[in-house]
């Protein structure tokens, strides 16, 4: 997994800790506390962020296909 | 009154008989998933490496999500409020993914390459040590067993907590569980129906039977919230319900006033347990392809959001609905505040304010999260004792595949029974899940330096799982073996506490790094099996 992707990583667990909503009781809508809210969004954010590295940094050396029965070497 | 004598009857009844239709459906998919078996071990195993992206996706999915999903994150946000998403949903939806990144697409290639179908094969290989996988067996097997516990013993309440009033004549009791299926009958009942769909239908059953699953709890679940919010919103619209519910919660349940931000902070290791849990290494290995993980990658945290963000409002919107005697009866209202009460808040809310048959399809919900954790967990058990202890020790010529299978299913059931057995005990199913999935996660740094770390010794994943294992239990043991709740550990000299699983991640990281960096290397052959072109 390339530097780039782990620095997303980084920055998504950074993103996490949101003590800047920690006491904030906004209702988004009307009606989600905004923590709750922003927790949600990152959910998203990590759906999405998970979707660009599948489309652009899936590893090559991973698209190895194997049979669906093929018999491969039985563990010890 | 006899009027409501009868109504009630009728109520559990309906539920009960639906709850009965749920269950026979899951033992039919068994029977066609059976029809489908090519009778050899590795079709019973591993479902014959025939996965697509969607059945892993909901496979994965079901699996991870246990009764804690539903049951347990609507009743922590009840009790301590919206901090609960953030503690445990949020996170994984990062941290699962980065598991099934990183070390799931890895450990299938390998399984592919190797013909692996257990962790400890894995490990055996990879660090040239038979002791490695005597030492893991156990302790893994230890580990599934608490994880059993809280689907066998939450699936019994459940079922007694939603039909009472079903069969007075059979199962008379003083209360609201008169008439109710006991609590040790529906766990024998849920355990009944899950082995018989995973011993006919072996992994392809499973992972039908979970897919199915999951689409059932998710659906249900909307269904839950959007009856649920109109009940105790009363608005004229369903944005308007919402609206109303939320605008009485109290500020200590829409915000994170009473969490500490460390304990918060540490919480963030605990989905690493997914990396080790022996149940999902046998999902991964199911897979048609590596490209096959793709789906489950991008789409579990979003999936998780859509069971987490309903459940966690509704946990917080319980706390209004107590206030309100019109929603929940102050009797009611006693036995939520009781010692464990706040786990009932979604049970209770369904069976006082849906009919009895939306009452009923819901229980099934809530049944389908617990099963399809149990199914994954029965059957690698018995997967982990035949390859790890009979063949590997006794030899695989001398049992034919079909023994195999007969024998991987003895060793199930004698787990269950174990399992079941315990589950008539009084547990607290929060603090089971945390210090359970605790160990596994302080077992990660072993897998993942297995996965990456060429440097990586025997000896020091030895001293890694023993450090892991020895922390866990002193850890334990000071939390008066999981009775102490909110146990913690403190930071030196400051009030700031973090979660016991720091601890134990970093004792078994550290061990295993020292160990390994002072003693002998692996051999050239296996750094080039392992890590081919720059071994």
């Amino acid at each position: 997994m390339n530097k780039f992707i782990w620095l997303l990583v980084v920055v998504l667990l950074i993103a996490h800790q949101d003590f800047w909503y920690w006491n904030d009781d906004t209702l988004v809508f009307g009606f989600i506390p905004i923590g709750l809210f922003y927790h949600a969004c990152i959910s998203l954010a990590a759906g999405l962020f998970w979707f660009g590295v599948c489309t652009f940094a899936w590893p090559k050396d991973l698209e190895e296909d194997f049979d669906t029965d093929s018999a491969s070497q039985e563990a010890h | 009154m006899e009027t409501l004598l009868f109504a009630q009857v009728s109520a559990g009844l309906i539920r009960l008989v639906i709850i009965g239709l749920y269950l026979l459906s899951l033992l039919l998919l068994g029977y066609f998933a059976s029809r489908m078996f090519s009778g050899t071990k590795k079709d019973y195993l591993l479902a014959s490496h025939s996965i697509g992206p969607f059945l892993l996706l909901m496979s994965i999915f079901g699996t991870t999500m246990t009764a804690f999903a539903l049951v347990g994150s609507s009743g922590e946000a009840f009790k301590a409020g919206i901090g609960v998403y953030g503690m445990l949903a949020s996170s994984s939806g990062i941290i699962h993914s980065l598991c099934f990144f990183v070390i799931g697409v890895k450990i299938y290639g390998y399984g592919r390459k190797y013909g692996y179908a257990t962790q400890c094969q894995f490990f055996r290989d990879r660090l040239e040590s038979d002791l490695v996988g005597l030492l893991l067996f156990p302790i893994l097997v230890a580990l599934v067993i608490p994880y059993l516990l809280i689907g066998v013993m939450s699936g019994g309440i459940v079922i007694e907590a939603m039909t009472g009033g079903a069969l007075p004549s059979l199962f008379p009791a003083e209360g609201p569980t008169n008439g109710a299926l006991p609590r040790w009958l529906g766990s024998a009942v849920v355990c009944a129906v899950v082995l018989t769909y995973v011993f006919f239908g072996g992994m392809r059953g499973t992972a039908w039977a979970n897919a199915f699953q999951t689409i059932v709890f998710m659906v249900l679940g909307v269904v839950t919230f959007y009856v649920l919010a109109n009940e105790i919103g009363k608005g004229d619209t369903f944005f308007e319900s919402l609206k109303n519910a939320s605008a009485k919660v109290d500020i200590s349940h829409t915000t994170r006033v009473n969490m500490s931000p460390t304990k918060f902070f540490t919480y963030m290791l605990i989905p690493f347990s997914v990396g080790m849990f022996p149940h999902l290494f046998q999902h991964w290995l199911t897979a048609k392809s590596a490209k096959s993980f793709k789906l489950p990658v991008v789409m579990h945290p979003i999936f998780i959001m859509i069971v987490w963000v309903p459940c966690v409002l509704i946990g917080i919107w319980g706390t209004v609905a107590m206030a309100d005697p019109s929603i929940i009866p102050p009797p009611v209202a006693k036995v939520l505040s009781g010692p464990g009460g706040a786990n009932k808040i979604l049970p209770i809310l369904v069976k006082l304010k849906t009919d009895a048959w939306l009452g009923g399809l819901l229980t099934a919900g809530i049944l389908a999260a617990i099963m399809s954790s149990l199914d994954s967990q029965f059957l690698c058990i018995g997967s982990m004792f035949t390859n790890d202890v009979v063949t590997h020790y006794l030899g695989k010529d001398k049992f034919s595949d079909k023994a195999q299978v007969w024998i991987a299913r003895v060793f199930i059931i004698l787990i269950v029974v174990v399992t079941y057995i315990l589950a008539q005990y009084q547990w607290s199913v929060f603090v089971l899940g945390v210090w359970c999935f605790s160990g596994f996660a302080a077992l990660f740094p072993i897998v993942f330096a297995a996965l990456y770390w060429k440097r990586l010794t025997s000896l020091g994943a030895i001293a890694g799982i023993l450090a892991a294992a020895g922390s866990w239990f002193y850890l334990f043991r000071a939390a008066n073996y999981g009775f102490d709740r909110e146990y913690a550990l403190t930071i030196p000299f400051t009030e700031s506490e973090v979660m016991p699983v720091v601890a134990i991640f970093t004792a078994a990281a550290v061990a295993m790094v020292v160990v390994s960096l002072i003693t002998k290397p692996p051999t050239e052959k296996t750094l080039e099996r392992f890590f081919p072109g720059d071994a």
